[in-house]
């Protein structure tokens, strides 16, 4: 698979062409998640503006925008991470599999088990590899030979298995930065969750585990539908089926990936796109 | 005028000021353990013979180290047993659930300052009319028996409580500190799988805090067993049966140390047993301390950072 990447002449081109007939072709997704004139403050600060999005089931939606647009923030939303946050503040509506996200009667430990999130820093617990992809379901009641095969299953789906399964044992820490964030994409996986929240998640890597994170996401989005940050114009590009541009806290416009990058509507977004501001 | 100092000069003056006080610690240890040495005889360990079991004589002669250390672990177990979970449990609500910035945290954080402050013999007086006084004598009185105090009088408990009380602020200290320092990357990722906040407590940040935890265990050890103010007034005896029942006074290694060195009714018969007790009391000390290092330095493990 590895060998076959870099015979490939050049991927991101022709992989765009491939998905453009298969996109206007094929029959829109049922919805997923539905953000209805979301915003949201900190304190005094407003950082997200009235945002409006639907994202499709098992698609990947790339969220671009300069640093400081919302985009995190809306991600944050939609696992209501943002909760952790002193002084938050959201009106509007998000909906998540037809629940409210925002309802306060919603079992928040439950909706994060739905909507996983993967950070752009790997974050796995100082514990054995077993350990950090056992940890969701262990809290969630799942022991012995039952956990043993649903944390080999989300290693396999993570594409981790291979190289971990001699040393399930070992500390996580001993990985290498780029097994840390599929690790850690192997124990968001593991509670089988709906949706993938992913900041930025493959910024602090090297080209290669970019590269082996582009292609398991490419994998995951068959299962789940994920909703991706990135700065990176060409990931983007790359990966998402449909692609939400973010301009102070504003979405300024979302479409098919391919139309975004090739005849954007919005002034901004063309800048943005093609580079003219960051 | 800072231009002028050589350059020679702090490297030189801070490194004499640094290892003469190092090498006063070591003449100290050395000196003990030389003049300790003859001492430190198996007889003076267990006492003569096969049949030569401690004696409840008040002749220091009949008293050895063994029973002493036994009285000395005993006291400072059971203070665990009451230290260890009254700090955690405090430290657990400080760093976790009492409100940040709020006035009730900080005058909890700032009376566990005060409580550090307050000197041992204060500490005693407090143990003697509290644990003794209220705590002892309530028992007694609903047992309605006054005549023949059973708890209303100095003993192993409320030594061992009295120490406990005291050496509360460091454990409640170290365990926050380990608990804070442990990395809201950690948090957020256990959160984000859908973990309560007792299950983060529980799985995630008293694990990690552990080393830091116990550092802070080890250190209110190593003060207590060594501490000897607040026993004066709570239950240590200079000789007992041997017995370490809680309501019954216990033998002591640090107060045996204080009495056998200011009120010996024979200070030449009860020299052997000082510098033995002595010599006991300093590599106790040492010990303990040497674990409180061994664990602070597993406590910052250096995570090999291979982004």
């Amino acid at each position: 698979m590895l060998a076959q990447r870099f015979s490939d002449p050049g991927p991101p081109r022709q992989r765009r062409i491939a998905f453009d007939t298969v996109t206007s072709e094929a029959p829109q997704n049922p919805v997923c998640i539905e953000i209805q004139s979301l915003s949201l403050w900190y304190g005094p600060t407003q950082a997200l503006r009235s945002v409006s999005l639907i994202v499709p089931e098992r698609q990947v939606t790339a969220l671009i925008g300069p640093s400081g647009c919302g985009k995190s923030s809306l991600l944050r939303c939609l696992n209501r991470m943002n909760d952790l946050i002193p002084g938050v503040r959201v009106s509007g509506g998000c909906r998540v599999g037809g629940v409210d996200v925002q309802d306060p009667r919603v079992d928040v430990t439950q909706l994060r088990r739905r909507v996983g999130m993967i950070f752009q820093k790997s974050n796995p617990f100082p514990q054995s590899v077993f350990d950090n992809v056992a940890f969701g379901l262990r809290i969630g009641g799942c022991s012995g030979s039952e956990l043993e095969g649903r944390v080999a299953s989300a290693l396999r789906r993570a594409a981790l298995w291979d190289e971990v399964r001699d040393r399930l044992s070992e500390s996580a820490l001993q990985l290498s930065g780029g097994q840390q964030q599929r690790l850690c994409i192997a124990r968001a996986v593991a509670v089988e969750p709906e949706v993938l929240l992913m900041d930025e998640p493959a910024s602090a890597l090297d080209p290669v585990s970019v590269g082996r994170i582009e292609d398991l996401i490419r994998e995951l989005r068959e299962d789940y539908t994920i909703l991706m940050v990135t700065h990176h114009m060409q990931q983007a590009a790359r990966l998402s089926d449909q692609t939400a541009f973010l301009h102070q806290g504003e979405l300024v416009e979302v479409d098919r990936t391919d139309r975004i990058f090739s005849q954007p509507r919005d002034p901004r977004t063309e800048d943005y796109v093609t580079g003219r501001f960051s | 005028m800072i231009r002028r100092i050589p350059a020679w000069l702090f490297p030189r003056l801070t490194g004499a000021v640094a290892w003469a006080l190092a090498g006063l610690v070591l003449s100290l240890i050395l000196g003990i353990s030389l003049m300790a040495w003859p001492h430190l005889s198996w007889a003076a360990w267990v006492g003569p013979g096969p049949d030569g079991r401690a004696s409840n004589s008040l002749d220091p002669r009949s008293v050895h180290l063994v029973p002493l250390l036994v009285g000395t672990a005993a006291r400072t177990f059971l203070m665990s047993l009451a230290v260890i979970p009254m700090g955690i449990l405090t430290a657990v609500y400080l760093a976790e659930y009492a409100p940040s910035g709020s006035r009730a945290a900080g005058l909890l954080r700032w009376l566990v300052q005060v409580l550090a402050g307050v000197p041992s013999v204060i500490f005693g007086l407090f143990g003697l009319g509290f644990f003794v006084g209220v705590v002892g004598g309530g028992l007694d009185r609903w047992t309605g028996d006054l005549a023949s105090p059973v708890w209303g009088r100095p003993a192993l408990l409320w030594a061992s409580l009295t120490m406990a009380l005291m050496t509360l602020p460091v454990v409640v200290v170290a365990t926050e500190e380990a608990l804070r320092s442990v990395s809201g990357d950690l948090r957020v990722a256990a959160i984000a799988l859908g973990a309560t906040r007792l299950q983060v407590l529980l799985r995630i940040l008293l694990p990690n805090a552990l080393p830091g935890m116990a550092t802070g265990v080890i250190l209110a050890i190593g003060r207590a067993s060594g501490e000897v103010v607040p026993l004066l007034f709570t239950g240590a005896a200079v000789a007992t049966q041997g017995s370490l029942a809680l309501n019954e006074r216990f033998m002591d290694l640090a107060y045996q140390v204080f009495v056998l060195s200011t009120q010996s009714p024979d200070p030449q018969a009860s020299r052997p047993l000082l510098l033995a007790s002595v010599w006991a009391l300093v590599f106790l000390s040492l010990l303990l301390n040497a674990g409180a290092a061994i664990l602070r330095s597993r406590a910052t493990p250096a995570a090999p950072d291979r982004l």
